[in-house]
């Protein structure tokens, strides 16, 4: 089987700086793939990569099997490929429905219309409110973005990003400054949409990442020391020494 | 629901005072007023444009000048063929028919911003300011060492353009052409900042990171509302030469541009019709301060700088909270 995600000898260099060093990575289809570090290991860096933000000095990139490495950035999205922020990054000054109806809009193709009233198009309104539906942000349409709590604005965030239509969803620490409650439904969301979407998951919630991943791989100072399942990752001593052991002693 | 009816009964009133300007100003004795006003509409025309990337999209444009000066400069150029007899390049015939100068500066001053707006766009934040500053400032110097073209004294155009049916040369119909004019511009305008191109330009503005990840190609974009923006200061360009029968590198000057942004600030940045209403203070201003003292833009500072500190969204959004429409 192909897998959705695919990449190859990727290196970033940040002048005497190995940001990313020889990452080898792959996520199949329907799989929920985890990647965890030590801050500072390069995660947001590679999944900036991904996106094809920075580009990277070595490697190659497949997405479904298709070579992506050269593409810019509104090719790949519109090829299956979307993000979400760690440091959200939405439109401030629309509603959370006009967020999520402006990414249904660029998927739907070029935006050279002049004339009709975007806010008018029931059909946009319609696809975008259903989006919110399933993100549980439904009562919360005709908000400010700017009135949010974080944790919405976590939501909308997600809400965005599968309003693209993705084959793989890059989550880039979902659950970072949400409280306990809205970290479990946050999981109960993602884990819904596992067989629609695959996912590379960046997180520090080590509760969240067991509960979710399918699979895990460690990056620690740019390179990948480890990946396997679950259990595997948990007995790992090369694992526990870098990151998990870290935690152990800070607790 | 209150408000949703009395934004157009507003602009209703607004526009039938304006068709009742010009029959006012004469009965009253101030024939003045109905030219007062035709530069009002103009410059509004250039300021709204401006702001559609500006205001919208966030693009500060410090060159907006060339456009407005280019539209000018077709108008007298066209006019200097017409009434020498002499094609210019040897086979482009000149004419004095606003039926055709008009859609002539709308093309010339399109390109120029799609040439001067695909390189500028490569930068951004400061950079993109000096560099639109800095393509208007050759267009002034060319034009000034233009000696073809009347050079720095600029190009006299005898008569106004003419439209077939109108007496072109009578102060009130010139004003009605303009008052038209400027209201198909504002209907076209405000069709396309409501639209789908307009809603990625908003997005575009907040954060083009996020219009990124949902897969825009911003640069595109970006141009497109340049060129729009090029071609509406280029029809404002062009009304003004026939207005003033005289095309200058005044017009292209980087105050120029200062100008039209100072309106823009005036009146609010980022609203259809801020722009139009900050024309308005400016011109008026400019006259009454003009008569009292030689300085005048020493007080029109002062007033720029209270309006900047205090409303909060320029003359628009002061008029709205003062008329109780609270946001």
């Amino acid at each position: 089987m192909t897998p959705v995600l695919n990449v190859q000898g990727m290196v970033k260099r940040f002048g005497g700086l190995l940001a990313t060093d020889h990452v080898d990575l792959t996520v199949k289809p329907g799989e929920i793939h985890a990647l965890i570090g030590p801050n500072g290991a390069g995660k947001t860096t590679l999944i900036s990569q991904l996106m094809g933000e920075l580009k990277q000095n070595e490697g190659t990139i497949e997405l479904d099997g298709q070579p992506i490495t050269t593409l810019p950035t509104a090719k790949r999205v519109s090829m299956g490929l979307a993000r979400t922020f760690q440091i959200t990054c939405l439109l401030p000054d629309y509603t959370v429905l006009d967020n999520v109806a402006i990414a249904i809009q660029v998927r739907q193709g070029h935006s050279f219309r002049f004339w009709g009233n975007v806010r008018h198009e029931a059909g946009l309104r319609e696809d975008a409110r259903s989006y919110l539906a399933g993100a549980g942000l439904a009562d919360r349409a005709d908000e400010l973005v700017a009135n949010l709590s974080h944790g919405e604005q976590k939501q909308l965030e997600l809400a965005v990003a599968l309003a693209t239509k993705p084959r793989l969803l890059l989550l880039d620490e979902p659950m970072a400054g949400l409280g306990h409650l809205e970290s479990q439904q946050m999981i109960e969301m993602l884990r819904g949409l596992k067989n629609q979407v695959s996912m590379l998951l960046v997180e520090h919630d080590m509760e969240a990442v067991f509960a979710l991943a399918d699979r895990i791989s460690v990056l620690v100072y740019g390179r990948i020391i480890a990946t396997g399942s679950v259990d595997e990752i948990r007995d790992n001593p090369e694992v526990r020494t870098a990151y998990l052991g870290e935690g152990d002693e800070l607790c | 629901m209150e408000k949703s009816l009395k934004r157009p009964a507003l602009l209703a009133g607004v526009l039938i005072a304006l068709i009742a300007l010009p029959v006012v100003a004469d009965a009253t004795g101030y024939a003045a007023l109905t030219s007062l006003a035709t530069r009002v509409l103009i410059y509004g025309i250039a300021a709204a444009s401006l702001n559609f990337v500006l205001g919208y999209g966030g693009m500060v444009s410090f060159g907006h000048a060339a456009f407005f000066g280019i539209g000018g400069y077709v108008v007298g150029i066209l006019y200097q063929h017409y009434s020498l007899g002499e094609p210019l390049f040897g086979f482009i015939s000149g004419t004095n028919q606003l039926l055709i100068t008009i859609p002539v500066a709308l093309v010339v001053s399109g390109l120029m911003a799609a040439l001067i707006g695909a390189l500028s766009l490569r930068t951004g934040g400061v950079q993109f300011i000096m560099i639109t500053l800095a393509f208007a400032q050759m267009l002034f110097f060319l034009f000034v060492s233009l000696k073809t073209y009347g050079g720095d004294d600029g190009l006299i155009i005898r008569r106004a353009n003419e439209l077939p049916g109108l007496n072109m040369r009578d102060k009130q119909t010139v004003y009605y052409v303009c008052l038209a004019i400027t209201v198909l511009f504002f209907v076209i305008l405000w069709r396309i900042v409501n639209s789908r191109f307009g809603n990625v330009i908003v997005g575009l503005r907040q954060s083009e990171k996020r219009m990124a990840a949902i897969g825009l190609p911003a640069y595109r974009y970006k141009l497109m509302a340049f060129v729009i923006s090029g071609m509406g200061c280029g029809l404002a360009g062009a009304l003004m030469a026939n207005f003033l029968r005289y095309a200058s590198p005044d017009m292209i000057h980087w105050t120029k541009s200062g100008e039209l942004m100072v309106m823009v600030i005036l009146g609010g940045v980022g609203t259809l019709f801020g722009p139009l209403l900050g024309a308005a203070v400016f011109i008026v201003l400019e006259s009454i301060l003009a008569s009292w003292t030689e300085n005048w833009q020493l007080g029109l500072g002062l007033i720029l700088l209270f309006v900047v500190l205090y409303t909060q969204g320029g003359v628009q959004a002061l008029g709205a909270r003062m008329f109780g429409r609270r946001a």
